[in-house]
């Protein structure tokens, strides 16, 4: 026999073992040498928290009442792993990408980040857990006292209940320093988590010790526990089928929904790979767990008295054969599967209580105080050590109003089937993209409900939750009200009735709200995100990613803000940071800038939305997001296309009537210049016909008049001969095509040369000309015979048109950087300035000296030449008389000046129209030699 | 003495080869080279028939000729217009203002003749 003292000792030594374990791997964690304990097996060792109390004493104890029943507990799981590890691994690669804290926490994101759903999730998840925990309260101070009975002095030990009292602060004081040691609450607990899987050892060690005992010891051998098994005919073990299959599902949908193996699958999971080993390992543990249960149980039905607790005959066995060494390993194999599950359920409750119902409430507070700030991590580690105590206080406050009498496989199956409330919410939204918040909330609160009327609050008993009368004839009365007969299904298993109603009533009310309602944004990203989890290449890091984030920014806001608009943006980013194109580096400030940018088009949570899935540290494909501003960027990118298109046809529209008016001008252009050149050669002609037919037909005309009409016909002919001349040059200077010979000269010959040509035009005036020698010495390099020819024409004009009484011409040159000008001015009255823009075009005649010589075409002429050289040539206004400004580089450029063509075309629109309007005989002529 | 004939012409050797042609077939020749005051003119010469020049410095033939038909004394004056613009669209210009002829530069001195005779002629 055991002293009870011993075992306490044991017990302490066993915890302060596992505190060690915990302590080092925390170290080691912390170090960053902990990378052999994040091995594949003990992240299935630490899965094994499944097992707890329950199925290390409840197991056998379950198989002595009703046989093999007990098996679907670990079928459920088992077929999880084997076949549909897949929703496993869907969860486990949101929980990750999402960074997801507990399972509130993953259907609170899922809809929409809703506190509410979190709420109800976290208030289930308590009700649920809270049984659980006095389950495993309860199976301990069992086990104790079991020992308590056998030792002699039995005043030395305490009361079940103050048993259970130690061991609850114990465990509190445990899970508080593990659970809660690291100031960023979001971390995992290797710690926390080593030490269940060293204690998972522990409990299938005990386990497969006490089995093999009672096969090979008390039994003769494997052949021998089968014969005896064989023989065991009781009635209550036959199967039933109904059951069989309901528990399978209850057991498997609790290995994915049950909040403590959610911590240790998905928020404690370090490696997705580790799924895999789990995926044979853990059915494998499952296996060694229950092969044993089925011999324990017959033997002890066997060997132990009549009325002895079969949930305890892993325990009473041993020490009913006087083994105490092996009782002791099985005590500490079930304190391993109570204490485990106690600590991790403990842990994901704390979290999920604080996240979601205690630091709401606290910051609404503080909002109302006008307070705020400080320190959230501590506040955050607060709320979680008070959610812990709360969560073992409530679990021992179940305990001893209980009073423990219900069987040990009962409150487990209850909790069972209140987590599974959970699954259409959870399914759903890792499935299908249309569930909604609303479809969850309405799902989550009425199965929720079904489940407290029909299953949890009866549980306590007739009487105690539920009055006598309710349970017998339903609330005022109603038959279908009946708690356990439910709209009139009557005769069925309680626990089946109620997981049927209310995962029933719950998947139903899920569908027909999410068909009815619809997604909020934020839903709509984080259902996409959620769904298609898989779509989304996980895991580039480094700089690479932000090259990708912020195209992945540029394509959504142009989406929303327009193709141009965004580029603008980027752009504008890029270049503030010193980098080209358009891709900016991402860094917090911009991102807050591009929100607000955003919420501009779209709102603020949209924005908020779309900006935060890109930058988070999970992606949502681009496609998503399209569909999250849908309606916005087509509406958008619609109107904006139209917008072009309308602008591209106007432009179409601008430029065809512009192309019609030069069209039209050009038209009228030629033919008021063949209108004027067919008049300029009629007229000479008039007079050289008139004049020969007179010379022809008269006899007897004086010698005098024959001479006389014989030089007009001359001199008309060299009129004709001369426009004829002067045509010809003008086409081949506009045409651009004209010969150029550059040589070296000095603008005083070239005067020189000029001024004595031009004497021949109007030689009875007497001009006083002024020139300024010492300037006029400038070296050229150009075509002096064009330049000169330039020249001439100007001082013709001048001798013919100055009409002041002592005509004067002045010639003044300057040389600047290369480029020549030579102003000509005279003292006459000048050229009105009505009229100065088109003295340059051909055939403007601002007088009516025709017969002066020349058809209009001299400054025209000038103008080509000039443009041809490289120079241009000007009126310059205000000078006191007609003033001419020829200015041409002291070089000739080798090609002709750039400018001429556009020139042209700029100046003849104006000028053909005055020139129409002068060939009308209004205006007069500038007429050239 | 024969006929007047005004010549309203600003090219001086055309307005000379028609003054020689007319005085020697007895024409009883005026001349004048400026339009903007040629109605005056023909006003106070009162010829029996005008050359008039289409386009001519100051004013042009058209409008000359559209006040000589405008006015009492000179509606049925005979007009021969003389232009060296050959196109048809001068033509139709100077019938619509009451040309009685039209002739396009250069000319035939006979022909000239024929129709200032056919026009006042006996």
């Amino acid at each position: 026999m055991v002293p009870f003292n011993i075992l306490v000792l044991a017990c302490f030594a066993y915890v302060a073992f596992l505190f060690l374990v915990a302590f080092a791997v925390e170290r080691a964690a912390g170090q960053g040498r902990a990378r052999w304990l994040r091995a594949p097996l003990v992240y299935t060792l630490s899965l094994s928290v499944y097992c707890t109390a329950w199925t290390f004493y409840g197991a056998v104890g379950y198989a002595a009442r009703s046989g093999l029943e007990f098996a679907t507990i670990y079928l459920g799981p088992t077929l999880i792993f084997v076949g549909w590890w897949w929703i496993l691994r869907k969860l486990v690669r949101i929980g990750r990408a999402q960074r997801v804290t507990s399972i509130a926490d993953l259907i609170s994101a899922r809809y929409g980040k809703s506190n509410a759903l979190g709420v109800i999730v976290t208030v289930l998840a308590l009700c649920a857990t809270t049984p659980y925990i006095a389950l495993q309260l309860q199976s301990i101070a069992l086990s104790f006292g079991v020992f308590a009975a056998g030792t002699a002095g039995g005043a030395s030990a305490p009361d079940a209940d103050t048993t259970a009292l130690w061991v609850a602060v114990g465990l509190a004081l445990f899970t508080i320093l593990f659970g809660t040691r690291h100031l960023d609450a979001n971390e995992q607990h290797p710690g926390v988590v080593t030490a269940i899987a060293v204690e998972a050892v522990v409990k299938l060690v005990a386990l497969l010790a006490v089995g093999v005992f009672v096969v090979w010891v008390v039994a003769g051998g494997p052949g021998d526990i089968i014969a005896r098994i064989e023989q065991s005919p009781r009635p209550e073990w036959a199967l039933q089928p109904g059951r069989w299959a309901g528990l399978t599902f209850l057991a498997a949908v609790a290995i994915i929904c049950l909040p403590r193996m959610f911590q240790v699958t998905v928020v404690e999971n370090v490696d997705e790979r580790h799924l895999a080993t789990a995926s044979w390992a853990f059915p494998l543990y499952l296996f060694l767990m229950t092969l044993f249960v089925m011999p324990i149980a017959v033997v002890g039905l066997e060997v132990m008295p009549e009325g002895a607790n079969p949930d305890l005959f892993v325990l009473t066995l041993p020490l009913a054969f006087d083994q105490g060494a092996l009782a002791m390993l099985a005590f500490l194999g079930g304190f391993s599967a109570a204490t485990s599950m106690v600590i991790v359920a403990t842990i994901a409750l704390a979290t999920m209580l604080s996240n979601h119902i205690v630091m709401p409430l606290w910051l609404a507070l503080a909002r109302r105080r006008g307070g705020g700030g400080g320190d959230m991590r501590h506040l955050v580690l607060r709320a979680r050590r008070l959610s812990i105590i709360v969560m073992i206080a409530l679990g021992y406050i179940y305990y001893s109003f209980t009073g423990g009498s219900a069987a040990l496989a009962a409150i487990g199956l209850i909790a069972f089937v209140g987590v599974a409330q959970i699954l259409p919410a959870l399914i759903g939204g890792i499935f299908w993209r249309a569930a909604t918040r609303v479809g969850a909330a309405a799902g989550l609160g009425i199965g929720f409900a079904v489940w407290l009327y029909a299953l949890f609050l009866p549980s306590f008993g007739a009487g105690v939750a539920i009055p006598e009368t309710v349970m017998a004839a339903g609330p005022f009365g109603i038959a279908w009200l009946r708690p356990q007969a439910l709209f009139g299904v009557e005769g069925m298993d309680p626990l089946l009735h109620a997981l049927m109603w209310s995962l029933l009533l719950n998947t139903a009310a899920f569908l027909v709200g999410s068909l009815v309602s619809f997604p909020t944004p934020v839903e709509r990203v984080q259902g996409a995100q959620f769904v298609n989890v898989f779509d989304i290449s996980g895991g580039t890091q480094g700089w690479g990613r932000s090259v990708g984030e912020a195209e992945d920014l540029l394509a959504t806001a142009q989406r929303v803000l327009g193709a141009e608009a965004a580029q603008r943006f980027f752009q504008q980013a890029a270049a503030d940071q010193g980098k080209d194109g358009f891709l900016p580096d991402t860094p917090p400030d911009f991102i807050e800038r591009l929100e607000r940018r955003l919420a501009g088009s779209v709102g603020a949570a949209t924005a908020h939305a779309m900006v935060a899935q890109i930058v988070g540290s999970s992606v949502v494909t681009t496609e998503d997001l399209m569909a999250v501003a849908d309606e916005t960027a087509q509406i958008m990118e619609y109107s904006s296309q139209l917008e072009a298109k309308s602008e591209e046809l106007a432009r179409t529209a601008r430029q065809l009537r512009e192309a019609n008016r030069k069209l039209t001008e050009l038209s009228e252009q030629k033919d008021a210049f063949l209108s004027q050149i067919s008049h300029e050669l009629r007229t000479p002609m008039t007079s050289i016909r008139a004049f020969s037919e007179i010379l022809r037909d008269a006899g007897g005309l004086p010698a005098e008049d024959q001479h006389k009409y014989a030089t007009i016909i001359h001199d008309e002919t060299i009129r004709l001969t001369r426009l004829l001349d002067d045509l010809l040059d003008l086409s081949v200077l506009e045409s651009g095509r004209v010969r150029l010979q550059a040589e070296d000269d000095n603008l005083a010959r070239l005067i020189e040369r000029a001024l004595g040509a031009a004497n021949s035009t109007a030689p009875d005036r007497d001009f006083v000309i002024h020139r300024d020698p010492v300037r006029e010495d400038i070296a050229l390099h150009t075509d002096s015979g064009r330049l000169t020819q330039v020249f001439i024409n100007i001082i013709a004009n001048a001798r013919k048109y100055c009409d002041a009484e002592r005509p004067e011409l002045r010639i003044a040159p300057r040389l600047r950087d290369g480029h020549v000008e030579v102003d000509f001015i005279d003292n006459g009255t000048g050229i009105p300035q009505k009229q100065q823009a088109l003295i340059f075009e051909k055939f403007s005649r601002l007088t009516d000296q025709a017969r002066a010589g020349g058809a209009g075409l001299g400054l025209a002429i000038c103008r080509e030449i000039m443009l041809n050289l490289g120079g241009d040539i000007t009126y310059i206004p205000g000078q006191g008389g007609a003033a001419f400004r020829v200015g041409f580089p002291q070089t000739m450029p080798a090609q002709p000046h750039p400018a001429r063509a556009d020139k042209d075309e700029d100046e003849d629109g104006d000028a053909d129209e005055d020139a129409a309007r002068a060939a009308d005989g209004s205006a007069a002529a500038v007429n050239l030699p | 003495m024969g006929k007047h004939a005004l010549l309203i012409e600003d090219e001086p050797n055309i307005t000379e080869a028609i003054r020689f042609i007319l005085a020697r077939d007895g024409w009883q020749v005026s001349i004048h080279g400026d339009g903007a005051d040629a109605v005056d003119v023909v006003a106070r010469i009162a010829p029996d028939i005008v050359i008039l020049d289409v386009m001519l410095p100051g004013r042009s033939g058209y409008e000359i000729l559209d006040e000589l038909r405008a006015g009492a004394a000179t509606r049925d004056l005979p007009v021969l217009m003389l232009t060296a613009r050959g196109q048809e669209r001068d033509r139709r210009r100077a019938e619509d203002a009451g040309a009685s002829r039209f002739m396009t530069k250069p000319f035939s001195n006979s022909e000239v003749l024929a129709a200032m005779r056919e026009m006042v002629g006996p």
